[in-house]
C-alpha cells in the first residue's frame, strides 16, 4: 500500500512538475536568501538582485521565448528553514533550479536536498565546503577565503614582508580565515609570528595589538566582517602601530570607512570588483557586467549595488547561459553549467568545470587602498 | 655580554610598557563597567531586583545621541543632554508599566519582566534603527596622547572623568540629599521606611530613572571608542553586572573597584594569556565571588547597601 502512494505521488509529481514547466512557458528558479536575521546584509541584496535581474530579462523578452519566474523565500538565516524552504521549492513550486542560500551553514543543509532531487542549486556563500569535494549538482559563485589570502600573501611577498601578525574574529568567517591564513603561509614564504583572536562583540582590542606590537610582525592582518576591524583600525592608530594593516574582503564596503573615520587611511584590502568598477580599465573582462548591474541597482533601489547582490547577480545570469546554450530541464541545466567558459560576471570570471565548481581563480579579487575616504586600486 | 645586558633591559622596557598600555586600557573599559556596575545596584537596593535590561540603556544612550546628531542635526553638546533625558523617560516607562503594574512582585517574576523588557526594548531598537552598527564623532578630538610609553585617546581621558563626576555626585546625592536618604531608608527597610511617610513607589520609580540615566551615560562616552548598534547592551549589561557582583551590589566605592578590577584583568588576561579567555575571564570572577564571597570582594557578611 505504501508502495502504491508513493508511487502515485513520484507519477503525480512528474506529471505536475512537467505541466508546470512547459505548459505555462515560463522557467521557475527558486530562491532562498536569508533576508531577516543574523545574515540579513547577505540576503537583502542578494533577493533584490536576483528579482531585478530576472525582470530585466524578462522585460527583453526572456530566454529563447521563455518567461523567467522567481519564487524567493527568506530563510532567516536558519538551517533548518532552508532545508524545509527547499523542500518545498522542489516538490511543491516544482522550479528547475534554486539560487542561494546566502550563508555557508545553510547552504551545507540544503546541498543534500539539492543532490538527492537531483536540482541544480547556485548557492551564494563564500565556504569552500560548499564545492570541495565537488559535488554534482552544486555550484557557488563567491569567491573562496583562500584567494583573498592569496592575493594579500602575493602583495606581501612583492614588498618582501615576511613575517605577519595576524587577528581573527573568533566566529565562522574568522576562523575560515584563520584556517586559509595559516595553511597558506608556507606556499608563500610568509611566517605567522603571532596569532591572536578577537570576539566579534569585542569593543577593544589594544591588549592584542600591544602584544603585536612588541612581536616581530612586518604586517598585520585582520580577518573579520564590521564593526571588530574598524575598532581595530582605530586601536592601530591609538597604539601609533607603523606597521602596515591588511584587512580582508568582509570589509570591502563603504560602512567600514564611515565607522573607522580617519583610521582607515591607508589600510589595504582585497576586495571583489564592484567598489571599483568605475576605476576598473576598460581592457577588464568584467567591466561592462559591473557597470550593468551598478546602474540597475541604482535605478532599481537607489542604493549601491554590493558584493553580495553580485553573488546573485552571478547565479542568475549563470543560469540564464545554461538555459540559453541547452534547455530548460534540470538535468541540461546542471550540463551547462559545468561547461561555462569565461563567464565575466560580478565576482570573477567564471569557468565551471567537472572538477571545479567553484570557478574563479585569484584574479576574482583586486588588492584595494583606502585613500581620502574613497579606494584606490593597489598595483 | 653587555649586548645581552642591553637587551635584556630593552626587553624589560619592553614587557612594562606593554603592561602599562594592558593597564590603561583595562581602566578606561573598567570604568564603563563600574558605571553600569552601579545602575544594577541602585535598583537591586531599592527593589531587591536584578535589572537586567540595564545594557539596553546603555545602548540607548549611544543609538539616542546618535539619532540626536545624524536626524535631528544637533550638536554633541545639545544631543547629549536629549538622549539622556530620552534614556532617563524610557527607564520612566519601563517601570510604571512593566515594573509597577506586575501582581506578584515576586523577585523571580520581576527579574524575568526585566529580561523580558530586555528584549523587547532591543527589538524596538532594531526596527526604528536597523541592525547596522555607528560610529559617534570623539567629544574632543582623536590625537592619541602619549603616557610613558602607552598611548590613550583624549575619549579615555573623558571617561574616567565622567565617571569620577558621577560617582562623586551619585555619593552626594545618596548622603547629602532628602531623596538619597530616602532611597538608602528605603534600601534598608522597606516596611519601615514606607511607615515614617516615604513614598517607596516613588523610590523605586526615582531608582529606576536614575539607573537609566547612568546607563545611558555609559553608552554615550563609550560610543566613539567602540561604536554602537542595537545589540551592544547584551555584553556590557552582563559586564557590568559582574562589576556590580565584585562590589557585592553596592553603588559606592565597591562596585567602581570591582569593575576597574574586572576591566584590568581582562585587558592583563588578553594580552598576556590568550585574547579568546577575555570574556571568560569576567565570567570565572563572576562565579568565584558568588561561590566564594557572594557578599562582594570588600563587603562584610552584612553590608550597608548603598
Amino acid at each position: 500500500m505504501r508502495k502504491l502512494i508513493a508511487t502515485c505521488s513520484v507519477v503525480s509529481i512528474c506529471f505536475l512538475s512537467a505541466t508546470a514547466v512547459f505548459a505555462a512557458g515560463t522557467v521557475k528558479i527558486g530562491g532562498l536568501f536569508a533576508v531577516t536575521g543574523p545574515a540579513a546584509f547577505l540576503g537583502e541584496p542578494e533577493r533584490n538582485t536576483a528579482k531585478m535581474v530576472v525582470e530585466e530579462i524578462n522585460k527583453a523578452g526572456g530566454i529563447k521565448g521563455h518567461k523567467l519566474e522567481l519564487i524567493a523565500y527568506d530563510t532567516s538565516g536558519d538551517a533548518t528553514k532552508a532545508v524545509q524552504l527547499a523542500t518545498k521549492l522542489i516538490k511543491d513550486d516544482h522550479v528547475t533550479a534554486i539560487i542561494g542560500p546566502s550563508t555557508t551553514g545553510e547552504s551545507m543543509a540544503v546541498i543534500q536536498v539539492a543532490e538527492r532531487e537531483q536540482v541544480p542549486l547556485i548557492s551564494c556563500a563564500a565556504g569552500i565546503k560548499i564545492t570541495e569535494p565537488v559535488k554534482k549538482w552544486v555550484f557557488k559563485t563567491a569567491q573562496n577565503d583562500t584567494l583573498a589570502v592569496v592575493k594579500i600573501y602575493e602583495y606581501l611577498q612583492k614588498h618582501k614582508l615576511s613575517k605577519v601578525a595576524i587577528l581573527t574574529v573568533s566566529d565562522g568567517f574568522g576562523a575560515s580565515g584563520r584556517e586559509q591564513l595559516k595553511s597558506q603561509a608556507a606556499k608563500n614564504g610568509i611566517s605567522i609570528v603571532s596569532d591572536d583572536t578577537y570576539g566579534p562583540k569585542d569593543t577593544d582590542m589594544t591588549a592584542q595589538l600591544t602584544k603585536i606590537r612588541g612581536s616581530q610582525a612586518q604586517a598585520i592582518i585582520c580577518w573579520g566582517t564590521n564593526p571588530g576591524p574598524a575598532v581595530i583600525a582605530k586601536n592601530v592608530r591609538q597604539l601609533g602601530i607603523k606597521t602596515p594593516l591588511f584587512m580582508s574582503h568582509g570589509v570591502s564596503s563603504k560602512k567600514f570607512i564611515e565607522l573607522a573615520g580617519e583610521a582607515a587611511e591607508g589600510i589595504k584590502l582585497p576586495s571583489g570588483k564592484v567598489i571599483v568598477a568605475e576605476l576598473l580599465p576598460a581592457s577588464d573582462r568584467q567591466k561592462s557586467s559591473l557597470m550593468a548591474f551598478v546602474k540597475d541597482y541604482k535605478l532599481h533601489y537607489h542604493a549601491e549595488g554590493d558584493h553580495f547582490g553580485g553573488h546573485a547577480w552571478d547565479a542568475v545570469m549563470l543560469l540564464k547561459n545554461a538555459i540559453e546554450h541547452g534547455g530548460d530541464s534540470r538535468v541540461t541545466i546542471r550540463e551547462q553549467l559545468e561547461k561555462t567558459h569565461g563567464f565575466a560576471g560580478i565576482g570573477g570570471v567564471f569557468s565551471y568545470s567537472a572538477r571545479d565548481h567553484a570557478g574563479l581563480n585569484k584574479d576574482a579579487f583586486v588588492l584595494v587602498e583606502v585613500r581620502k575616504k574613497g579606494w584606490v586600486i593597489v598595483k | 655580554m653587555k649586548v645581552r645586558e642591553f637587551l635584556c633591559k630593552k626587553r624589560k622596557t619592553m614587557q612594562f610598557e606593554q603592561i602599562l598600555q594592558y593597564t590603561f586600557s583595562g581602566l578606561s573599559t573598567g570604568a564603563i563597567y563600574a558605571l553600569i556596575g552601579i545602575g544594577f545596584s541602585i535598583i537591586f537596593t531599592a527593589t531587591g531586583i536584578i535589572n537586567f535590561a540595564q545594557g539596553e540603556f546603555v545602548m540607548l544612550g549611544g543609538m539616542l545621541t546618535l539619532f540626536f546628531l545624524e536626524v535631528l542635526k544637533l550638536p554633541l553638546w545639545a544631543a547629549i543632554p536629549s538622549a539622556v533625558a530620552v534614556s532617563a523617560l524610557a527607564g520612566l516607562l519601563f517601570e510604571r508599566l512593566a515594573i509597577r503594574p506586575l501582581r506578584q512582585p515576586t523577585p523571580l517574576n520581576l527579574v524575568i519582566v526585566t529580561i523580558a523588557g530586555s528584549i523587547l526594548i532591543r527589538g524596538l531598537a532594531m526596527l526604528l534603527w536597523g541592525k547596522d552598527t555607528h560610529a559617534i564623532p570623539p567629544f574632543t578630538g582623536d590625537e592619541p596622547i602619549s603616557i610613558a610609553g602607552a598611548t590613550i585617546l583624549p575619549q579615555h581621558i573623558w571617561i574616567l572623568a565622567i565617571t569620577l563626576l558621577i560617582i562623586a555626585v551619585n555619593k552626594f546625592f545618596f548622603y547629602h540629599t532628602i531623596s538619597g536618604k530616602a532611597m538608602r531608608a528605603c534600601s534598608y527597610n522597606r516596611r519601615a521606611a514606607g511607615l515614617v511617610g516615604i513614598d517607596v513607589h516613588r523610590m523605586v520609580l526615582f531608582s529606576f530613572v536614575i539607573s537609566s540615566v547612568l546607563g545611558s551615560l555609559a553608552g554615550i562616552i563609550v560610543a566613539p571608542l567602540t561604536m554602537t548598534a542595537y545589540d551592544v547592551g547584551i555584553m556590557l549589561g552582563l559586564k557590568g553586572f559582574c562589576a556590580a557582583i565584585i562590589g557585592g551590589m553596592s553603588s559606592g566605592m565597591a562596585t567602581v573597584v570591582g569593575g576597574l578590577i574586572l576591566g584590568v584583568l581582562e585587558s592583563l588576561g588578553a594580552g598576556l594569556i590568550s585574547s579568546g579567555y577575555k570574556d571568560a575571564i569576567a565570567f570565572i570572577i563572576l562565579l568565584l565571588i558568588l561561590f566564594i564571597r557572594p557578599q562582594g570582594l570588600f563587603g562584610k557578611a552584612e553590608s550597608e547597601r548603598v
